[in-house]
């Protein structure tokens, strides 16, 4: 927990990192681009492997790692060189990200995908170690890193360095910055939303948005995956037709022929399901990301309801004390206080007593200014580059949002175009029974 | 063709008969049209039922008017299928819709189960109407066109309960005696009707099956579009492509439900037909099979020299004609049936097939023009 006053731009954030490569004078300039890094490094996460090993209570576990590779990219042709190669698991990836929260609290920091499988229809298993499940948290895995490295402030984090290139001894480094303990407690956070009294108009529309967003999401996929279950009961139970046909051929002389194969049509369409629905899972996990997105918006929201609140409780903590400093110099005792009550019943302080009390408050009340004067600062800075982060997310949002859209359209008119193509070629041999 | 005079009953020359058999529905020739509508209830201190409109218009000279409505109710139907049965035991009777859907009915009386029936009531007439021989039935004729007492009066003749009950039971009898020597066709006929009987059961439960899921994928898919909408609410820059997401889930709901519904008018009512058609094809083959067991009794009889050997001769006699008469009605009848069979499943089937294809076309269409306002 923090106690002593800090100093939020040094402390917070570390040394600013130079990009792989060369240092760049450049830097300045590039830093408004937001892709400036993927210019120079590409990042895949290429595979995942089953392990086991021994967990932190020396009981043996099952995990799965995922291989980060690194390859920086020539500017002259564009060919890519493998720099570095690594191994992590999902846990590594989210001391990354928690690390990250603390450090960056103005930043909208990209997600993780889900941890465990939610938002399932019957068919997918909410094993963790399902192979397609694994497969689609690889792909989620990647999409962070890429998020992460193509944000222009989040991309010169040195831990976030150390994560693609150093694999041993990245966690004991993370600790060590200490980060878990400026991490500020929930209860604490808590505590801030409900007593703040004057939070930026535009932090609470925002919090309203993100949980907006989040319910409106959830109800989404979770009809998505009723959907998803319906339309695969529809398919599959055409199937039946393949089998029942081909036996019933068997009995048939003209009609033979035609029952055949459009049976064998049958089996088409039913296992067609398959592949559309697992296509329709990439879209899902698309918006999947956006409704984790909405946490991390509410996390920004948070932090400056903290700050605001803190700046709000010093205020008024200054306040008071010049209204004590006011009343112990006139004598007049307008608040009650303990200290008057006392004074009543067992005596009046001497007025050597009463200047070294008024001394100490006039020293409190002076540092006191100073602190609200730099929370003031803090505060404002929080706010102007919380909400220049908030505005490139927007952004990104919207445009994400909407390919995920189109490319669900895609997905449908596909569908549709496998549906037009596997019932003509039904018709054709119905109409030739 | 002389039809009138046709029916095992009658000993007719086996010789004249077979030449003469050939069924072909002529559809062109068609000159009695019949429709079954305005289902109504009826409530009486006994009984609720429902009486059905039936409209026949004919040209044909022996009925005495051009135009005939009646009301008629199941148990009419039943008495007529009865009548049909008994004078032609070896002709493929359609099949009437079941009495009353054990699964799932919460009331004999909702909506879906009485357009269900009208509809299959109106098969049945129709069948009847296209089939060589039995368009020309007594019994139909007076059904089609006699007023509610007429009808009353007309039942209470023929054979009475006593007398059908024995021949029941001689039937049973017969039947468990088993078939000696069922010929060669008539074995496969058996094969066939009894494999054909499983596949279009199982086809039916998946059909039934395939609409259930589509009515839950429907269902769901109501809740989806809204919810974009409801999103495009916070979003300024995305309400475009949302509320065009919206519209697009919509349609293919509309969509959806439109290949509902070309399932339960075409493919269901189709395919379930077929299976009560397969159950009256056993029961003519159970009958063709009683007539012959009859006939084998006799001849077994014969060389135990049991009765008078002329009396029984005689009698072989008329049964070997039976026999006959019975083998080539079920024959022809059997070609056309399956005839029928074939294109009924064909079109019902293609007729599916297309529907779908014009669902993912209406799909289609739809992703297509949210992808060009994007």
């Amino acid at each position: 927990m923090e106690q002593a006053p800090r100093d939020p731009e040094r402390q917070l954030q570390p040394a600013p990192l130079e990009p792989l490569g060369h240092p760049d004078a450049g830097l300045q300039a590039a830093m408004t681009e937001n892709n400036f890094w993927l210019k120079k490094i590409e990042i895949n996460v290429s595979e995942a492997e089953k392990r086991t090993g021994r967990n932190a209570m020396n009981m043996q576990e099952t995990y799965t790692a995922y291989l980060i590779e690194t390859r920086s990219v020539e500017h002259t042709d564009g060919q890519s060189v493998l720099t570095d190669s690594l191994w992590r698991r999902y846990s590594e990836f989210e001391l990354l990200r928690n690390y990250l929260l603390v450090y960056y609290p103005h930043i909208v920091v990209p997600p993780l995908p889900e941890k465990r499988a939610e938002f399932v229809w019957h068919k997918l298993s909410a094993d963790n170690m399902d192979p397609d499940f694994v497969e689609r948290r690889r792909i989620g895995l990647e999409n962070f890193l890429l998020r992460v490295a193509s944000h222009p402030i989040l991309c010169r984090d040195k831990i976030f360095y150390l994560f693609l290139t150093q694999e041993g001894n990245w966690k004991e480094t993370v600790n060590e910055t200490g980060f878990q303990l400026k991490a500020d407690s929930r209860l604490k956070a808590l505590n801030a939303t409900f007593r703040v009294k004057n939070p930026d108009k535009r932090f609470t529309e925002l919090k309203h948005y993100s949980d907006e967003l989040q319910s409106v999401i959830s109800h989404l996929l979770r009809v998505r995956a009723r959907v998803a279950d319906r339309l695969y009961g529809v398919y599959k139970v055409h199937g039946n037709y393949g089998r029942v046909f081909s036996e019933w051929s068997a009995i048939e002389k003209e009609m033979g022929d035609g029952l055949q194969s459009a049976g064998h049509h049958m089996d088409v369409y039913a296992s067609s399901i398959d592949d559309i629905l697992e296509d329709e899972e990439h879209y899902a996990d698309q918006l999947k990301e956006y409704l984790f997105y909405a946490e991390a918006l509410r996390a920004v929201c948070r932090k400056h309801e903290l700050m605001q609140y803190d700046l709000e409780m010093a205020a008024q903590d200054l306040a008071s004390k010049k209204q004590q400093c006011e009343e112990l110099a006139t004598g007049t005792v307008r608040t009650f206080s303990l200290k008057g009550m006392t004074t009543k019943l067992f005596g009046q302080e001497t007025p050597e007593q009463r200047e070294a009390r008024i001394k100490v408050l006039e020293e409190q009340i002076s540092e006191g200014e100073q602190q609200l004067k730099s929370k003031n600062l803090e505060g404002r800075e929080f706010v102007k580059n919380a909400w220049a982060d908030i505005e490139r997310f927007k952004e990104q949002k919207n445009h994400d949002l909407k390919e995920a859209l189109i490319s669900y359209a895609v997905m449908q008119i596909s569908m549709c175009k496998k549906g037009i193509q596997v019932w003509t070629n039904a018709k054709e041999c119905f109409s030739k029974m | 063709m002389d039809m009138n005079s046709f029916s095992p009953m009658m000993p007719t020359s086996p010789l004249s008969m077979i030449n003469q058999v050939k069924f072909e529905d002529e559809p062109d020739l068609k000159d009695l049209f019949i429709t079954v509508d305005e289902p109504e209830s009826h409530v009486t201190t006994i009984e609720t039922f429902i009486t059905y409109r039936i409209i026949t218009k004919t040209s044909r000279g022996e009925f005495d008017s051009s135009e005939f409505e009646v009301r008629r109710r199941y148990q009419d139907f039943l008495w007529l299928k009865g009548k049909l049965e008994e004078a032609h035991p070896t002709l493929i009777i359609p099949p009437l819709p079941e009495k009353f859907i054990v699964k799932g009915m919460v009331e004999r009386f909702n909506d879906d189960f009485i357009e269900t029936r009208r509809k299959a009531l109106q098969k049945f007439l129709n069948r009847i109407a296209d089939h060589p021989t039995l368009t020309f039935n007594e019994d139909f004729k007076v059904f089609l066109t006699a007023q509610a007492w007429e009808l009353s009066s007309h039942k209470k003749q023929g054979p009475g309960l006593l007398s059908r009950m024995g021949q029941t039971v001689r039937a049973v009898a017969l039947s468990m005696r088993g078939v000696k020597s069922r010929p060669e066709e008539f074995m496969e006929m058996n094969n066939f009707i009894e494999i054909f009987s499983q596949k279009i059961n199982l086809i039916d439960k998946i059909s039934q099956r395939i609409y259930k899921e589509e009515r839950e994928y429907s269902d769901e898919m109501k809740e989806y579009g809204p919810i974009h909408v409801l999103w495009s609410a916070s979003e300024e820059d995305l309400v475009d492509s949302l509320r065009g997401v919206a519209r697009c889930l919509d349609q293919c709901c509309k969509a959806t439900e439109k290949r509902m519904s070309g399932l339960s008018e075409a493919l269901l009512p189709a395919v379930h037909e077929y299976v009560l058609y397969s159950e009256m094809v056993m029961g003519v083959m159970k009958r063709r099979d009683q007539i012959q067991a009859e006939l084998d009794s006799k001849v077994e009889a014969l060389t135990y020299k049991k009765a008078d050997t002329d009396l029984l001769i005689e009698e072989i006699g008329k049964l070997e004609d039976k026999v006959e008469c019975a083998n080539n009605a079920l024959k022809a009848d059997w070609e056309r049936w399956k005839h029928n069979m074939q294109n009924d499943i064909k079109s019902a089937f293609t007729d599916m097939a297309e529907e779908n294809i014009h669902y993912y076309e209406q799909e289609q269409i739809v992703d297509f023009l949210q992808l060009q306002n994007d």
